[in-house]
C-alpha cells in the first residue's frame, strides 16, 4: 500500500465525472462532477435532498451510478477509471466512509472495534499488536486514543476519532465524513477541524459533507456546492463569503439577520421554583433551578450538551417528575403532574429527537398531526376518531407550513428532516393556538429546533418561533448555536452541571462571556 | 472473471395493491412447486395430491351442487380457534407486547366455560336453563378467565419489568397442567367408565350448530356459533383499532413508545387494556372448542392453536380482517393435509412438510413486498489508465 504520496499540490486523487444516479421517481444526481486533490479538505455543501449522500454512496461503492465515470489515484500516481462493485471494493481502493451514526459496538474496546471487519485480521486476535499499530497510526495522524478503552466510555468526539482510525487502519487515504459535526459540541467540532487539518497535512484527502456554512468556511480548503442534484459550483473557500455560498446552495439570497420587534411582555407563563430533578442514572441532573418565562418573550437556554438541558426540558413538559421545587404553568401548579396534564395545561413541545420522539415514522402524516389533539373535539368525539376532521386538520397544517411532499396518508419517515420539523412545528403551534385563551399565553418549548436543517428550513423555523413570540406565547428555546440564541432570544439562561450559571441579556453579553458561563464560571 | 451481475434489493417507495396480493400468491405457488418435488420423491403424484388436498379442504363442485358442504364447514370449524388466537396475538403484537401465552389463555377459557356448564346450574338452580342465559354467561366467564391469565403477566411486566415472553410462555404450562389435572382428576366424569374427561355439558350450554339455525342450516356439518362469534370479534377489534382513540393510542405505542409518552399516553393503562382484550379473546377460543364441539373438557385442547395463532397473526400483518382470511387458509391446509392420509394413504408428515414449505415461502417472500429486486450488469474494470470504458 502506498501511503503519503508527496505529489504536486494540485494532484487529483478522485474525479467523479458526470455522475447520474436515478431512483424511482427522482433523479438524485444529474451530471455531477467532483474533483478532490491530494491532501485537501473538500467540503460537499448542499441542502437536505440536494444529492450529497447519494453522490458519496456512489463514491463508497454502495450505489452503482446510472451514468458517468469514476477515476481514482489513491494507490497510484495517475488517475485511472474504476468501477466500484461494493463497499468492500471501495475500501480496497482506499476509500473510507465515516457515517454520521457510528458503526461501533459499545461493549467492545477500541482495538476490537477497529479490527472488526478489517481484512487482514487473523483468526486468532493479537490485540496487543493491533493496539500498538492503532496507537502508532493515531500518533502519526494526530488522533490520540487508548486502544484498550471500551467504546461506551468514550465521548462522542472520541468515538468519532475511533471511526476515523478504523478507516485509516484499513488503509484509507480518502476519508468521507458524513455530516461529522451534527453530533458534536462546538468544542468537539473545533477539535475535529484540527484533526482534519493534521490528516490533510499528512496527505489524506477528506471529503466532508455539510450543510452548515460556518463550518465549511472554517474547516474546508475547497467546496463543491450541490443544488437539486446538480453541481452548482466548485470554489476555493478563501474566494467566497458565507452569503455567496448560501446563494449557491439555495439559489437565491438568504438573510442572516433577523428582524425582531421589542418584546411585549405578558403574564408569567411558566415558573420553575427551586426545581431539582434526577437524570436517568439517578444522579442530580437539574439542580435547584428557578426560572420565569413570560408571554411574548423567547428565553434561550444555552449550554454544552449534557449539562441538564434534556432533563430540564422533560421537567418543563411533564415527562420527568422533579424531586424538589414546584412548576407553575399559566397560574396552575403542575408539580408532579404527568405529561398529559402539561399538554392540557398549555405546554407545547418541539422535541430534540424528531423521529425518535416527535413523530411515529411508520404512521401516516395524519396520525402524526393529531398526536396532541386526538383527545379533543372535533378530532374525536366520545371515544371515536373523526376521520374527516383529521383529514381537514392535516391538509390545513400541511398547507400552512408547506410540508413536502404533502400527501397526508404517506408515512412521516418519508419526509426530509426539515419537513419533519415543519410538521412538528405545525402541530405544536396549532396546539398553542388552541390553548392561548385571552391573556393567558401558551408555552412553547423548542429543543434544538434548527439542528440538522438546511438554510431554507431554518428560516421557516425561526420565523415561526418569532411569530409565536409576537402573538404573546412564552417560548423556551434550547440551542447549541450561540449565534442563533443571540439573535432570537430576549434573555439567555446558561446551564452548566444542571445549574443556571446566569441569565443574561444577549444584547449586552459577548459570545466569550457566554462561553465562560457555559464552561461553569460565573460572571462577576 | 468476476460475476457480471449484481443483485440488489431496492426499497419500494409504495406498496401497490397488486404487489401486496401478488407476492404472497407467487410465494404459495413457489411453495407448491417445491412441495411437488418432495411429493414426487415420496412417490405421490403432485397434481393429484394437490387436487385431493383442495377437495379435502373445500369439497368439489359436484358436492356443492348436491348440497354437501362438509369439507368447507370442517375447514371453518378448524379455523375458528385460529381466528380467535390469531386476533388475540395480533392485538398484543400491535403494541409490541409479545403475548406467547394464548395457548394457556385458551385453556383457561375452556376451564371457565366447563365450570359454568357443569357446576353453575347446581349452584344457581333458579337461573333459567336456556341457551339465551347460559351461552352469554359462558362467554363472559371464559373471557374473564383468559383475560386474567393474560393480566397477571401484563401487570408483572409493567410493575416489575418481568419479560412477558418468558412469563406468558410459562403461564401456558401452568394452565395446561391445571387443565390436565382437572379432566383426569377432580372434574372427571363419575359416569365416564374411567375415561379421562369431564361430564358431558348440559345441552343448554352448547353452542348451537349451523344446522340448527335458519338460513345457515344449508351448510350443515359441525360448524357452530363459535365461528360467527370469531368473525364478530374480528369486526369489533377492527373498529377498536381503526376507529377509536384507544386504538390510536395502541397503534402509536406500538410504533414509537417515546412519541406516545410525549403525547401523554399512558403505557401502563394501554398494556393492561390490550392484554385483557387479548387474553379475553383467546379465552373465547377455548370456550368455543368445548361448548361448540366436544361438549366436555377432555384431551385435545392443547394442540397448539395458541402458537399457530402467532403464525396466523404474523402472516395477516396483524390486521383483524386478514386474520380471519389467513386462519381459514391455514385451516384449509390442515384439513386438506389430513385428507392426504385418508384418501391417498400418504404419511401424515407429508402435510406437515407442505405446511412448512408454504409458511417459509410466504414469510420469506414478504421481503419482496417491501423490496424489489434490481439486477444490474457490472462493467468490467477498465485495465488501461485513463481510458473510457
Amino acid at each position: 500500500m502506498t501511503t503519503t504520496q508527496p505529489g504536486t499540490q494540485h494532484q487529483l486523487v478522485v474525479e467523479m465525472r458526470d455522475i447520474t444516479k436515478k431512483f424511482p421517481g427522482v433523479i438524485a444526481n444529474e451530471d455531477v462532477t467532483l474533483e478532490v486533490r491530494r491532501g485537501e479538505i473538500h467540503a460537499l455543501l448542499g441542502e437536505n435532498g440536494a444529492g450529497k449522500s447519494t453522490l458519496m454512496s456512489v463514491l463508497c461503492g454502495l450505489y452503482q451510478p446510472d451514468g458517468g465515470s469514476l477515476h481514482l489515484a489513491l494507490h497510484q500516481d495517475e488517475l485511472h477509471q474504476i468501477v466500484l462493485r461494493s463497499p468492500r471494493h471501495a475500501i480496497h481502493a482506499g476509500i473510507g466512509m465515516v457515517y454520521q451514526h457510528f458503526k461501533l459496538i459499545p461493549t467492545f474496546s477500541v482495538a476490537e472495534n477497529v479490527l472488526l471487519g478489517a481484512e487482514d485480521t487473523p483468526t486468532v486476535l493479537d490485540l496487543k499488536q493491533a493496539g500498538a499499530r492503532i496507537k502508532e497510526i493515531g500518533e502519526r495522524f494526530g488522533l490520540p486514543v487508548n486502544p484498550e478503552a471500551k467504546v461506551w466510555q468514550l465521548s462522542v468526539g472520541e468515538q468519532q476519532r475511533v471511526e476515523i482510525l478504523k478507516q485509516l487502519y484499513r488503509g484509507a487515504s480518502l476519508l468521507i465524513l458524513d455530516e461529522p459535526t451534527a453530533v458534536l459540541t462546538p468544542q468537539e467540532s473545533d477539535a475535529l477541524g484540527e484533526t482534519m487539518h493534521s490528516l490533510a497535512a499528512s496527505g489524506v484527502s477528506i471529503v466532508f459533507i455539510s450543510h452548515k456554512l460556518d463550518e465549511v468556511i472554517a474547516y474546508a480548503d475547497r467546496v463543491t456546492v450541490l443544488r437539486d442534484g446538480k453541481t452548482a459550483a466548485t470554489v476555493d473557500v478563501v474566494d467566497v463569503t458565507k452569503a455567496d455560498l448560501a446563494r449557491l446552495m439555495v439559489g437565491r439570497d438568504v438573510l442572516f439577520s433577523v428582524e425582531k420587534a421589542d418584546a411585549d411582555l405578558g403574564a408569567d407563563a411558566l415558573v420553575l421554583d427551586h426545581v431539582t430533578a434526577l437524570g436517568d442514572r439517578s444522579v442530580t441532573a437539574v439542580n435547584d433551578i428557578s426560572l420565569t418565562v413570560r408571554g411574548g418573550e423567547i428565553l434561550g437556554i444555552a449550554g454544552v450538551a449534557g449539562n441538564g438541558q434534556k432533563e430540564l426540558v422533560e421537567v418543563m413538559t411533564g415527562l420527568r417528575t422533579p424531586t424538589a421545587g414546584s412548576i407553575t404553568v399559566r397560574g396552575n401548579d403542575l408539580t408532579g403532574k404527568s405529561a398529559i396534564d402539561f399538554i392540557r395545561g398549555g405546554v407545547a413541545h418541539v422535541p430534540a429527537d424528531r423521529l425518535g420522539q416527535g413523530l411515529a415514522g411508520n404512521l401516516p402524516l395524519t396520525d402524526n398531526v393529531i398526536l396532541k389533539s386526538f383527545r379533543s373535539e372535533p378530532i374525536s368525539r366520545r371515544s371515536f376518531l373523526n376521520k374527516k376532521a383529521i383529514h381537514e386538520l392535516s391538509t390545513r397544517l400541511i398547507a400552512a407550513f408547506n410540508v413536502l411532499p404533502g400527501n397526508p396518508d404517506a408515512p412521516a419517515s418519508g419526509l426530509s428532516g426539515g419537513n419533519q420539523q415543519k410538521l412538528i412545528l405545525a402541530r405544536e403551534i396549532d396546539a398553542t393556538d388552541r390553548l392561548a385563551v385571552g391573556d393567558e399565553p401558551a408555552v412553547l418549548v423548542a429543543v434544538y429546533p434548527t439542528r440538522g436543517l438546511d438554510v431554507g428550513a431554518i428560516e421557516i423555523v425561526r420565523d415561526a418561533l418569532l411569530n409565536q413570540r409576537a402573538i404573546g406565547a412564552a417560548v423556551v428555546m434550547v440551542s447549541e448555536d450561540l449565534d442563533e440564541l443571540r439573535t432570537l432570544s430576549d434573555r439567555i439562561a446558561v446551564l452548566h452541571g444542571g445549574e443556571v450559571m446566569g441569565i443574561v441579556d444577549p444584547k449586552t453579553t459577548s459570545k466569550d462571556d457566554l462561553g465562560l458561563l457555559m464552561a461553569g464560571e460565573r460572571l462577576s | 472473471m468476476t460475476f457480471p451481475w449484481k443483485f440488489e434489493l431496492e426499497r419500494r417507495l409504495e406498496v401497490s395493491r397488486w404487489v401486496s396480493w401478488g407476492v404472497p400468491t407467487v410465494s404459495v405457488l413457489v411453495a407448491f412447486f417445491f412441495g411437488g418435488i418432495i411429493l414426487s420423491l415420496a412417490g405421490a403424484p403432485p397434481i393429484e395430491t394437490y387436487r385431493a388436498m383442495a377437495a379435502g379442504a373445500f369439497g368439489s363442485i359436484s358436492e356443492w351442487v348436491d348440497g354437501n358442504f362438509f369439507a368447507v364447514t370442517e375447514t371453518l370449524v378448524r379455523a375458528t380457534p385460529l381466528i380467535f388466537t390469531g386476533l388475540a396475538v395480533a392485538m398484543a403484537f400491535r403494541m409490541l407486547f409479545w403475548n406467547i401465552g394464548t395457548e394457556g389463555q385458551l385453556v383457561m377459557g375452556a376451564i371457565a366455560g366447563t365450570w359454568v356448564a357443569i357446576y353453575l346450574p347446581d349452584l344457581l338452580p333458579w337461573l333459567p336453563q336456556t341457551r339465551w342465559v347460559y351461552i352469554p354467561i359462558g362467554i363472559i366467564a371464559a373471557t374473564i378467565a383468559g383475560a386474567t391469565w393474560a393480566f397477571i403477566p401484563a401487570i408483572m411486566k409493567v410493575k416489575l419489568g418481568v419479560d412477558e415472553i418468558i412469563s406468558t410462555l410459562m403461564f401456558n404450562y401452568i394452565a395446561i397442567l391445571l387443565y390436565q389435572q382437572l379432566y383426569t382428576g377432580p372434574w372427571k366424569d363419575p359416569e365416564g367408565f374411567g375415561f379421562p374427561g369431564s361430564a358431558l355439558f348440559p345441552e343448554f350450554t352448547w353452542f348451537p350448530k349451523f344446522s340448527e339455525m335458519p338460513v345457515l342450516n344449508v351448510l350443515g356439518g359441525r360448524i357452530h356459533l363459535g365461528f360467527v362469534l370469531a368473525v364478530l370479534v374480528a369486526g369489533v377489534l377492527w373498529v377498536i383499532m381503526d376507529k377509536t382513540r384507544r386504538g390510536y393510542e395502541v397503534r402509536l405505542l406500538g410504533e414509537n413508545t417515546n412519541a406516545a409518552k410525549y403525547a401523554g399516553i399512558s403505557v401502563v393503562r394501554n398494556v393492561l387494556f390490550v392484554m385483557i382484550l387479548s387474553g379475553g379473546v383467546a379465552g373465547m377460543a377455548g370456550l368455543s372448542e368445548v361448548a361448540g364441539l366436544g361438549h366436555r373438557l377432555q384431551a385435545g385442547l392443547d394442540v397448539g392453536n395458541g402458537f399457530t395463532g402467532i403464525i396466523v397473526a404474523w402472516l395477516a400483518k396483524l390486521r383483524p380482517w386478514s386474520v380471519v382470511i389467513v386462519a381459514i387458509l391455514m385451516a384449509a391446509l390442515f384439513v386438506g393435509g389430513d385428507q392426504l392420509q385418508i384418501s391417498l394413504g400418504l404419511p401424515a408428515s407429508i402435510s406437515g412438510v407442505l405446511q412448512g414449505a408454504i409458511l417459509i415461502s410466504v414469510l420469506s417472500g414478504d421481503v419482496f413486498t417491501r423490496y424489489r429486486l434490481k439486477v444490474t450488469r457490472i462493467g468490467v474494470v477498465a485495465p488501461a489508465v485513463g481510458e473510457e470504458a
